[in-house]
C-alpha cells in the first residue's frame, strides 16, 4: 500500500504524443476528453483509491518571509512560467504497477480525432511512516 | 460521564466478529449486518447505556439486529415491497468460532484488493470506526468509506461459512501491523489483538508465529524513535524494549515450534526472538541469525530475505563476506543501498559508504529513514 501523486503538466513536462494544440479541438472533442477523465475520477474515488483531485489554475506567485513584523515578500503572479502543473490526483493503491496502470489510463484520454493523447504524467511516491518491522 | 466509563470500548470491539456472525446466522446478508453492527457499536459510545453492561455481546445482538430490522424496513416502504417485514430473529443464537473465522476469510477474500481487505478487516473484524480507519491511513473519510462500501459490494453472494485461505488473512493482518502508527488509534496494537483472536480460533502454528513476530517487533517501537530520530537496531537503547510484550512473544514462539510445522512467520519471529534475547547489540547470536534467514529461503526465495541474510553474514563472517553474499542481490530491493553503505562502512571503506548512505537517502520512502540515512553520509563525510 502506498499514495503516489500524478502529476499534470501544461508545459515545462515533455510533449504529447499527440500533438493536436489544445485550441484546435472540436467542442466534441473537448467534451469527450473531459468526460472521459470525470467517469476516471469518479471510479477511483468509488473504488477508494482515489484521495483527491484538483486542477490548478494558470497564474501562480512566488512568496517567502521577509523578517518578523514585515509583509511577505510576493513575486509575481506570472501568466507564464517554465514549468506549469496543471492538476494533480492524489492515490492510494495496492503496488506501483497499479500507480503505473491509472498514469497510463489517464495518459490515453480521448484528443484530437479520439485518438488518445499520450500525456507524459508525473509520478512521484508520497513519503510513508516507517514500517513497524524496520529497526 | 465519558463512553469508556459506562461501557469498556475494548470489550465492544472484542465482541464484534461474533455479533456479525450472530447476525448473518439470523439471516442477515454480511453487508447489512456489518452495517448494523457498527450503528450499534456507534450508539453505544455516543450514548452509553445506562444499566451495567455484564453482558456486552447480548445487548450488541438486540441493538444491532434492531438496527438490522429498522434498516430492512425502511428499505421495504421505500421499495414498496411487504414480504421482508417477515424477518424475525431465530430464537437462541449462539456463537459459533466457524462464523468468527469465517469472517476473517471473507473480510480479506482474494476478490479484494490488499488495500480494501485491511480496511474492511480493521471495520468488521476489529470493530473501529470508519473515521478511525481513514484517520490512521491519513486519508479522507469519505475515502474510506468507499472502500469500505466497495469491498462489501464485492462480496456480496460469499458466503460466510466457507473454508477460506489462511496464508491470505495472516498476509493482511501483517500489513495491518506494518502500517504504522497516526491518529487516535494504534493500528499496530489492533493488528495484535485481532491476531491474538485469531490464534485462538484456530490451531496453527504460524498464525502463533505471526503473533510472535509482531509482539517482540512492536516490543522494539518505544526505543525505535527518540526525538523524532529513527534509531537503528544496533544503537537502540534496550532497557525501553517492552520487556513484557518480549517475554510473551518469545513464550508464544516456543510453544508453535514445539509443534515442528515451521512456517515463514515463525522463522521470522525466531530471528527477531534472538534480537530481543541479546542483552547488548555486539552480543547478538548472528550465526543462529543466518541459520534461521536460510530457513526462511526454504519456504520462498526472495531479494529482501536474501538481503536480510547478506547483513546476518556481514555480522556473523565478517563484511567482506557480506558484501560478497549481497552480490547475489539485485540493488532494487528496498533499503539494498542502506544495506551495502552498511557493510562497507563495517569494512572501513567509508567514502564508498557515504556515497551508498546517500544513494539510500535518495531513495528512501520514508521521511524518519531517509534523515537517518543523510546523517550517516554526513556523518562519515571527510570534514
Amino acid at each position: 500500500m502506498a499514495k503516489y501523486l500524478m502529476l499534470k503538466h501544461y508545459r515545462g513536462g515533455r510533449p504529447s504524443e499527440n500533438k493536436t494544440p489544445m485550441d484546435q479541438l472540436t467542442p466534441e472533442e473537448w467534451t469527450a476528453h473531459v468526460q472521459y477523465m470525470q467517469d476516471m475520477e469518479r471510479r477511483l474515488f468509488e473504488s477508494g483509491e482515489l484521495l483527491s483531485s484538483e486542477a490548478l489554475s494558470m497564474g501562480g506567485a512566488w512568496v517567502r518571509f521577509d523578517g518578523e513584523g514585515r509583509p511577505p515578500v510576493v513575486d509575481g503572479p506570472f501568466a507564464e512560467t517554465k514549468d506549469l502543473i496543471a492538476g494533480f490526483m492524489l492515490l492510494e493503491v495496492d503496488s506501483y504497477d497499479r500507480a503505473l496502470e491509472l498514469a497510463a489510463e489517464m495518459s490515453a484520454a480521448p484528443w484530437a480525432a479520439g485518438k488518445p493523447l499520450g500525456e507524459w504524467l508525473e509520478l512521484r511516491e508520497v513519503m510513508s511512516a516507517v514500517p513497524a518491522d524496520v529497526g | 460521564m465519558t463512553p469508556v466509563e459506562s461501557v469498556d470500548a475494548a470489550a465492544l470491539r472484542r465482541a464484534i466478529p461474533e455479533v456479525v456472525g450472530i447476525l448473518v446466522r439470523r439471516g442477515a446478508d454480511f453487508a447489512s449486518a456489518e452495517d448494523a453492527v457498527q450503528t450499534a457499536l456507534l450508539r453505544a459510545v455516543e450514548r452509553p447505556p445506562a444499566e451495567d453492561l455484564r453482558d456486552i455481546r447480548a445487548w450488541l445482538v438486540t441493538v444491532a439486529w434492531r438496527a438490522f430490522l429498522d434498516q430492512v424496513r425502511s428499505d421495504t416502504a421505500r421499495a414498496g415491497r411487504e414480504e421482508r417485514l417477515a424477518l424475525e430473529p431465530e430464537p437462541g443464537s449462539v456463537p459459533q468460532h466457524d462464523d468468527t473465522l469465517g469472517l476473517y476469510f471473507l473480510c480479506t477474500h482474494p476478490v479484494l484488493t490488499a488495500t480494501s481487505a485491511t480496511a474492511l478487516t480493521l471495520r468488521a473484524v476489529a470493530g473501529l470506526t470508519t473515521r478511525q480507519i481513514a484517520d490512521a491511513f491519513l486519508v479522507p473519510e469519505a475515502t474510506m468509506a468507499q472502500r469500505i462500501s466497495r469491498a462489501k459490494q464485492r462480496l456480496v453472494g460469499i458466503p460466510l461459512n466457507q473454508p477460506g485461505d489462511l496464508s491470505r488473512v495472516m498476509r493482511v493482518l501483517y500489513l495491518t501491523f506494518n502500517e504504522g502508527y497516526s491518529g487516535e488509534i494504534d493500528i499496530a496494537a489492533e493488528a495484535i489483538r485481532v491476531t491474538r483472536q485469531l490464534v485462538a480460533l484456530t490451531d496453527e502454528p504460524e498464525v502463533a508465529g505471526l503473533l510472535a513476530l509482531m509482539l517482540l517487533h512492536h516490543a522494539r517501537r518505544p526505543a525505535r524513535v527518540v526525538g523524532g530520530r529513527l534509531v537503528p537496531l544496533a544503537e537502540q537503547d534496550r532497557t525501553l524494549w517492552d520487556v513484557a510484550a518480549i517475554t510473551e512473544g518469545v513464550a508464544v514462539l516456543q510453544s508453535a515450534l514445539t509443534r515442528d510445522r515451521l512456517g515463514q512467520y515463525q522463522a521470522q519471529a525466531a530471528i527477531a526472538a534472538l534480537h530481543a534475547d541479546a542483552p547488548t547489540a555486539a552480543e547478538t547470536d548472528w550465526v543462529q541469525i543466518v541459520e534461521w534467514y536460510d530457513e526462511l529461503l526454504a519456504f520462498g526465495d526472495s531479494p529482501v530475505i536474501r538481503l536480510g541474510r547478506a547483513v546476518a553474514i556481514g555480522e556473523a563472517d565478517g563484511p567482506r563476506a557480506g558484501l560478497a553474499a549481497l552480490e547475489a542481490v539485485g540493488d532494487d530491493v528496498p533499503r539494498y543501498h542502506a544495506a551495502l553503505a552498511y557493510l562497507h562502512e563495517r569494512a572501513g571503506d567509508l567514502d564508498a559508504a557515504a556515497a551508498e548512505y546517500a544513494e539510500a537517502a535518495r531513495r528512501a520512502t520514508s521521511t524518519l529513514e531517509q534523515q537517518h540515512l543523510l546523517r550517516r553520509a554526513e556523518h562519515l563525510r571527510p570534514a
